[in-house]
């Protein structure tokens, strides 16, 4: 592989864009193919089908094989709330691999010192989420408690197609905000998106425990179509 | 050292920048019960380093032997693993799953 080809590839994923880099695997031919640039690719038909599936692979065309290495923008997590839970879900988060981003406009619990390794943006969610363009490989996790901070987000996360919503607080709490969202004009269905209480069950005490189960929860999301049926 | 994806190609790209001689190797085809999916990259560099993995550290010693050969002349190579018989504890996959392995040369 080229060294450029690499570079150009790793620049596409820091940039959260999908790209397949092609092989010829007899000749060691090799190209990147930009998302953008998929129509105009002789193998346009099974890149695309690849890049829906996120899955690398082999393809024959033309008495030829080409390895096709699939690389769909890393997993974003946007965590709502620089709280405790979120000091523990960040450096979980990471460790699988996913981007953290903290939003939380209370400045005393938006700070560096206590999200050492994540960027932390002391603002209201619908100051910055517009910009931040919500995609389908990010999750977004709500966990302030707090109505003024946590809606805005979760409004700006059911208008986009994210592929995992999640809300802290009781069944309760969430019946409160499956009103406040009805009366802003939601439809049942896309309220069933929020996961509400967030996280898997698994009897989660601790701000620690309970950030293992929402990370579990986000995954579980993604893998849906690997799970075993219960 | 974590070694997700994205730390392994962009460890890839730092490693020959400095100089190094570097190879990666790709899972470009599974049958049966394999410990990591098509796709899944380990970089090796002319020293031995290594980060990521192509098995469940089954086959990486296997492949980081050939890949200085592929660091030596340049030559992609495709490498094969099934249950290896006598030798199974050494290269072989003990999982009973078989992987194909693309090794390339980073110029």
């Amino acid at each position: 592989m080229r060294l450029s080809l690499l570079s150009d590839l790793n620049a596409e994923r820091a940039a959260r864009r999908a790209a397949v880099l092609v092989t010829e695997l007899i000749s060691g031919e090799q190209r990147l193919v930009r998302e953008a640039e998929i129509g105009s690719d002789p193998l346009a038909e099974a890149l695309r089908e690849r890049l829906r599936q996120g899955k690398s692979g082999l393809v024959d065309q033309g008495g030829r094989q080409f390895f096709l290495t699939v690389q769909a923008p890393p997993v974003r997590v946007i965590v709502i709330g620089a709280v405790h839970i979120s000091q523990a879900l960040a450096p979980m988060a990471r460790g699988v691999d996913f981007d953290v981003t903290i939003i939380d406009p209370r400045t005393a619990f938006a700070t560096p010192e206590r999200f050492p390794d994540v960027p932390v943006l002391a603002e209201w969610p619908d100051a910055v989420l517009p910009e931040m363009r919500i995609d389908r490989y990010t999750a977004v996790v709500a966990l302030t408690h707090d109505p003024k901070i946590d809606d805005p987000a979760l409004l700006a996360a059911l208008r986009s197609e994210c592929f995992y919503i999640g809300a802290l607080g009781s069944r309760k709490t969430h019946a409160r905000r499956v009103q406040r969202l009805t009366d802003a004009g939601f439809a049942e269905a896309d309220l069933a998106r929020i996961h509400a209480p967030i996280g898997l069950d698994i009897g989660a005490v601790s701000p620690a425990e309970i950030a293992v189960s929402v990370l579990a929860e986000i995954v579980a999301t993604l893998r849906q179509d690997r799970r075993r049926p219960a | 050292m974590l070694s997700t994806e994205t730390d392994i190609l962009k460890t890839a790209e730092a490693w020959r920048r400095e100089g190094r001689g570097v190879a990666i190797a790709t899972v470009v085809e599974t049958w049966g019960s394999a410990p990591r999916p098509v796709g899944s990259h380990l970089v090796i560099d002319e020293d031995t380093s290594f980060l990521g993995s192509v098995s469940g550290g089954c086959v990486e010693g296997a492949v980081i032997t050939e890949a200085l050969d592929v660091i030596a002349d340049g030559k992609p190579r495709m490498l094969e693993f099934g249950v290896a018989d006598e030798t199974a504890w050494q290269v072989g996959l003990s999982c009973g799953g078989r992987i194909k392995v693309y090794v390339e040369r980073v110029d």
